[in-house]
Formats: C-alpha cells, sequence, structure tokens
C-alpha cells in the first residue's frame, strides 16, 4: 500500500507529461522498472538469440578452434575463415538443397492460394448450402497433424507413381497451407463491403469478374500474409521432405542438413551450421521486409 | 446478408425464362459454390481425408513396405498393448507435451506482459523476439544438437567458467537430460508464438480498465488476475490448443537432436511410428502407432478448449 501512496503523490506532478499510450508505466521509478521489465527481458533475448549467434559463430571459426574450448576462448573467434561457406556453396550439393526448397514451397504456396481463395470466397460470400459446416470442416483439417499421415500418405505417393520427385512435396505441402489460409482470407473477405459486389453484379459482372477485378485488389494485405506464411510453413516442413524423397539431388535444405553432412562419425560442424544459416535466410529476410504482414498472419488466424 | 434477396430474384428469373443446364451451372448459388471450392476440395479429400481414413484402415492390416497387407483385426493394437516401448512413448510424449506446454504458456505469458509495456525500441524488440519463429525448426534444432554436444557442448563451457560443475554433461545421452534438453529446446522454439500471439489479445485490452481498478486500491496481481486474464481466456485457448497439439505430434526436433535414444528415453510416439513403418518396414504397426495418437489428440483438443471455454463463462464473460 506504501507503493501506492507514493505513486499517487507522483502522478501528480508527470500526469501533465503522460502520453497517452504510455498507460501507467510512468507510476514506476527507474530502478524498478530495470529490475521488472529490462532484465527480465534481457535474460529471455539473450536466450533466444544466443544459437543464432552460436551458429553464426561456429559457420566462421577454423575447425581447429571449434574442438577446442580450453585453448581460445570461444564465444568470438580472432581468425574468422570463410572455409566452411565456400565448402558448402563449391563442393556439396548445397545450391540444388537450396533451389529444390525453393521450387516446392513457391509451387506448394502458388497453389494453396489458388485453392484457398476459391474456397474462402465461396465459404464467406457466395454461401452455398453447407458453408457454415465446410468452413468448420476446413477448421478441423488444420488440426489433423501431418505426423499422423505420412504413413498413409507414403504409400499413395508410391501408388500415384510419385514417389522421389519434388511433386509429392508441391502436391502434399498444400494439404497444410490450405486449411491456414482459407481461415486467414475467410477473415478478410468477411471485411469487403458487400455493397460493392452488388455493384458489381448489378452491372452484369459474373462471380468470377466479381473475384478477380474487386476482392482481390482489395484483399491484397490477406494475400500477402498468407503468401508470406505458406511460404513459412513448405520452408520449415520435414516430416513428408524426410519420407517421400530419397535421392540426395531431390532433398531440400532441411532434410539434407540432418542426412548429409556426416562422413561416418565425423560431424562437419562448420559446414553444418553454415548450411543452418544460409537456409534461414531467405526467410529472415522475408520476415523482415513484412514483419507486420506476418504479425497480422499468425494473429489473425487464432483470433477468428 | 446483404446479397440475399438477389438470389431469389435470379433464381426466379433463371426458371421463368426456362435457363439452360449451363446457365443454371454458372449461377445457381450451390453450383457456382460447388466450382469455387474444387480446388481445395479436392487437395484436402485427395492428401489428407483419403490418407487419414486409410491410415485407420493400415492399422488394421499387416502391411509391410512394398506389400500389400491383409486384415488382421486388432492384431496390431494387441502387439502395441504388450509393447513395453510404445508404452515409454505415450509416457514420453504426455511428459513432453505437459511439461513443454505449462512452460511455454507461462514464460511466454510473463515475456508478452513485458513486451506490452510501454518502452524504447519496441518494435525491433517485438520482431527480434519472433526471430526463433521464423527460422526452420530443424535448423535451429541443429544449433542446439551442436549445443548440447557431448565433448564441445558451449553450455557445459560456460558452467564449469563459473565453476558450477566440474565434469562433462552428456547433454542427450543421460535419459533424464536428453528429456530436459528436448523440453528446453522446444520450450524456446514455442515461446515467441506464444508471446506474440498474447501480446496481439492484450493490446486489445483497453488501458482505462487498469488506470480504474488502481484508483480503486487493486494491486499488480489483482489487475493481471481479475482484468489482464478473463479479458485474454479465449485468445489463451486458441493459442494453447494450437500449442499442444503441435508439441503432442512434434517429430523433426526429436528427429534431429537423440532420434528417440538414448534406450528410447526420448521417443515420442511420432517418432517412434516413423521408426517402426519407414524405417522398420513395418506400415500395419506404424499406422496403429499413429492411430493411437488420434484419442489423445481428441483429448488434448477438447481439455484446452472446453477447459479454458468455461472458465470464460464463469468470469462473466460473453456466452458465445
Amino acid at each position: 500500500m506504501t507503493d501506492a501512496r507514493t505513486s499517487t503523490s507522483r502522478m501528480a506532478v508527470t500526469v501533465e507529461q503522460a502520453d497517452a499510450t504510455e498507460g501507467m508505466d510512468y507510476l514506476e521509478t527507474r530502478g524498478r522498472r530495470l529490475v521488472n521489465l529490462w532484465l527480465p527481458l534481457g535474460v529471455i533475448m539473450v536466450v533466444l538469440l544466443f544459437p543464432f549467434y552460436w551458429m553464426g559463430l561456429t559457420a566462421v571459426k577454423p575447425d581447429g578452434e571449434l574442438i577446442d574450448l580450453d585453448g581460445t576462448f570461444p564465444l568470438w573467434t580472432w581468425n574468422p575463415t570463410l572455409k566452411h561457406i565456400t565448402t558448402l556453396l563449391f563442393e556439396t550439393d548445397y545450391p540444388v538443397w537450396l533451389w529444390n526448397t525453393m521450387m516446392v514451397s513457391v509451387g506448394a504456396t502458388f497453389l494453396s492460394l489458388i485453392a484457398s481463395i476459391g474456397a474462402a470466397y465461396a465459404i464467406v460470400r457466395i454461401r452455398y448450402r453447407g458453408a457454415q459446416w465446410v468452413g468448420g470442416l476446413i477448421f478441423l483439417a488444420y488440426l489433423v497433424p501431418p505426423s499422423i499421415l505420412f504413413i498413409p500418405l507414403a504409400m499413395i505417393i508410391v501408388q500415384y507413381g510419385l514417389f522421389d520427385t519434388p511433386f509429392a512435396l508441391i502436391l502434399t505441402y498444400p494439404t497444410i497451407l490450405i486449411p491456414f489460409s482459407t481461415w486467414l482470407l475467410m477473415g478478410y473477405f468477411k471485411t469487403i463491403p458487400y455493397e460493392l459486389e452488388e455493384c458489381a453484379l448489378i452491372d452484369g459482372a459474373t462471380r468470377w469478374q466479381i473475384l478477380i477485378k474487386i476482392i482481390l485488389p482489395l484483399a491484397i494485405p490477406g494475400l500477402i500474409s498468407s503468401f508470406i506464411f505458406c511460404f513459412t510453413l513448405c520452408w520449415n516442413e520435414f516430416i513428408y521432405a524426410l519420407v517421400f524423397i530419397s535421392d540426395a539431388s531431390n532433398k531440400t535444405v532441411p532434410v539434407a542438413i540432418v542426412t548429409n553432412f556426416t562422413d561416418g562419425d565425423i560431424f562437419r560442424w562448420g559446414s553444418i551450421m553454415a548450411g543452418a544459416l544460409i537456409g534461414s535466410l531467405p526467410l529472415v529476410i522475408l520476415y523482415a521486409f513484412f514483419v507486420e504482414h506476418y504479425v497480422a498472419a499468425m494473429t489473425g488466424a487464432v483470433k477468428e | 446478408m446483404a446479397d440475399v434477396p438477389l438470389s431469389p430474384t435470379r433464381s426466379a428469373a433463371a426458371k421463368a425464362g426456362g435457363a439452360s443446364a449451363w446457365t443454371r451451372l454458372q449461377t445457381n448459388r450451390n453450383w457456382l459454390g460447388l466450382w469455387f471450392m474444387l480446388p481445395a476440395a479436392g487437395f484436402l479429400i485427395l492428401f489428407l481425408a483419403y490418407p487419414l481414413g486409410l491410415g485407420v484402415w493400415l492399422s488394421f492390416t499387416d502391411s509391410r513396405i512394398g506389400r500389400p497387407g491383409e486384415f488382421i483385426g486388432f492384431e496390431n493394437y494387441a502387439w502395441l498393448w504388450g509393447d513395453d516401448v510404445f508404452w515409454l512413448s505415450v509416457f514420453n510424449t504426455l511428459l513432453y507435451t505437459t511439461v513443454a506446454s505449462v512452460l511455454k504458456f507461462a514464460i511466454g505469458l510473463y515475456l508478452a506482459l513485458l513486451l506490452n509495456r510501454h518502452m524504447r525500441f519496441k518494435a525491433i524488440i517485438r520482431a527480434v523476439v519472433l526471430i526463433p519463429f521464423i527460422v526452420p525448426t530443424v535448423l535451429s534444432a541443429v544449433a542446439f544438437w551442436w549445443i548440447f554436444d557431448t565433448q564441445f557442448s558451449i553450455i557445459t563451457w560456460m558452467l564449469q567458467g563459473l565453476g558450477l560443475i566440474d565434469h562433462q554433461i552428456n547433454w542427450l545421452g543421460d535419459s533424464t537430460m536428453a528429456r530436459a534438453s528436448v523440453i528446453f529446446a522446444n520450450i524456446w522454439r514455442g515461446v515467441p508464438f506464444i508471446a506474440i500471439t498474447l501480446l496481439a489479445g492484450l493490446q486489445t485490452v483497453p488501458g482505462s480498465l487498469y488506470e480504474a481498478a488502481t484508483i480503486d486500491g487493486a494491486t499488480r496481481w489483482q489487475l493481471f488476475r481479475f482484468i489482464t486474464y478473463p479479458l485474454l481466456t479465449p485468445i489463451i485457448a486458441v493459442v494453447m490448443t494450437f500449442s499442444v497439439l503441435f508439441t503432442f505430434t512434434d517429430f523433426q526436433l526429436i528427429w534431429v537432436l537423440t532420434r528417440g535414444g538414448p534406450f528410447n528415453a526420448t521417443h515420442l510416439m511420432a517418432t517412434l511410428s516413423y521408426q517402426r513403418a519407414i524405417l522398420g518396414g513395418n506400415l500395419g504397426e506404424g499406422a496403429a502407432i499413429a492411430t493411437a495418437m488420434i484419442p489423445f489428440l481428441l483429448a488434448a483438443i477438447m481439455f484446452s478448449w472446453f477447459g479454458l471455454q468455461r472458465r470464460k463463462w464463469q468470469s462473466g464473460g460473453s456466452d458465445d
């Protein structure tokens, strides 16, 4: 209670300068703020970011320093080398794996976007009989995890003759992506006023023209959000890529990093870390440009 | 709702004019819906609903890789019932899910509350917090694999430097430590997602509620308990449902870090089914393990969904 009393006395002084968005944070002294806010925040941030620092450091450390924690100070290096990165890019199939990942991700993302734009528009705007139910079923489909599907799916892939081809992944990833992006786009389509569509219908536009010329241009933020999220999920996918692909030249980055970088018992840590770092870069760059869309996608899908 | 009146007039006009089947296919609401749904429905039926059913069927057969199986009833399940490794994997999965989810929620909520405060560099800090979630799980798991290395672990080096331990810790080689390590890696990856989504929920809580309560003499804990928590419950329910679901069915993290070892101490049901079905070739048995996950998943979804929803009614929230 003493707290409350001291803060009320201070409130009178500072209330004029208080920013409207600041809330009641000005009631706290600098010292308390340091202990209550910056200290825990700092600890959490260090823990969250340390693996990336360690990844980056390992990628540029000479081999000798990697396995000698006592001789040199391991948290820094004075002899950075690009050896691991050049080995990775010029002596392994890494560029091929990056290309495979990129191709699969872009292909699967486009297929899913086309499918989910149609589905979301039909559910929200055409509202055919049973649209509510279908919406619910699509949400349930989001809850079906790949780890209970990969065994039967592997059989189906073999039956269709898709095993060990990029199409095995391009055609199966949409099952993970469509439920999510349909749900996200439904939210965006709902915010577009009906009147626009009614005008277009009166002017003789077909549903297809309405979708292409009116709805999609207005839903561009939603499209960007779902594109980024789908692309990230594709890049991240592991179990299907592990099961459906066997030839080294068809692998994606996540699978190749885990399976193709060990010479017998020797782990080439430098190259593995360089590979993990370079494999993450496209997503981090994409994220840096579209942070707002990314957060909107993540929270939008949860809020619905 | 606004375009509802359009439809009867249009279909009436179509009937009156004796429209051809082709125009009806183009204008009838239900047919139109079907055309638009077709691509999504195609994918989801072919590659999701059908495999789901096929998986359940497979679990009743003795299929092996390259050989179609025959119906053998509950034999796979009966065999698993007496299999210690299967029960160990069930225990591991429940332990992994419970511990990781509870800690992820606690730390995620705490981080969200911290990030919701007014501070300098807010936007940058929020963007940086989400990075572990952006980076592909496998690639960050690989970093943990190196951090938890038996001989060259940086954590061991730090702890030794601080004088806390005097011997090497076998992070991924000892049953208890391996469990703790994979749970830690899972929490590390899951916290940003929970924190950022809960933060989005926190931002919708009006500041005036806190101000009013503070004037009434509420403590910090009371502010949290009676304002933040009730208003946040719906979003907590959704986020935790997803979190539990994805933790329960986790595969990649375990596969990269331990492949189920040491002595199956970190085998989850998903990794065990991969090992038995794909590596061991017993598709039927693997499918039975995967199918056995479904009741647990349903229970987990029900628990986090209804459990948290009820609290929402109790605390006087809207009953929708």
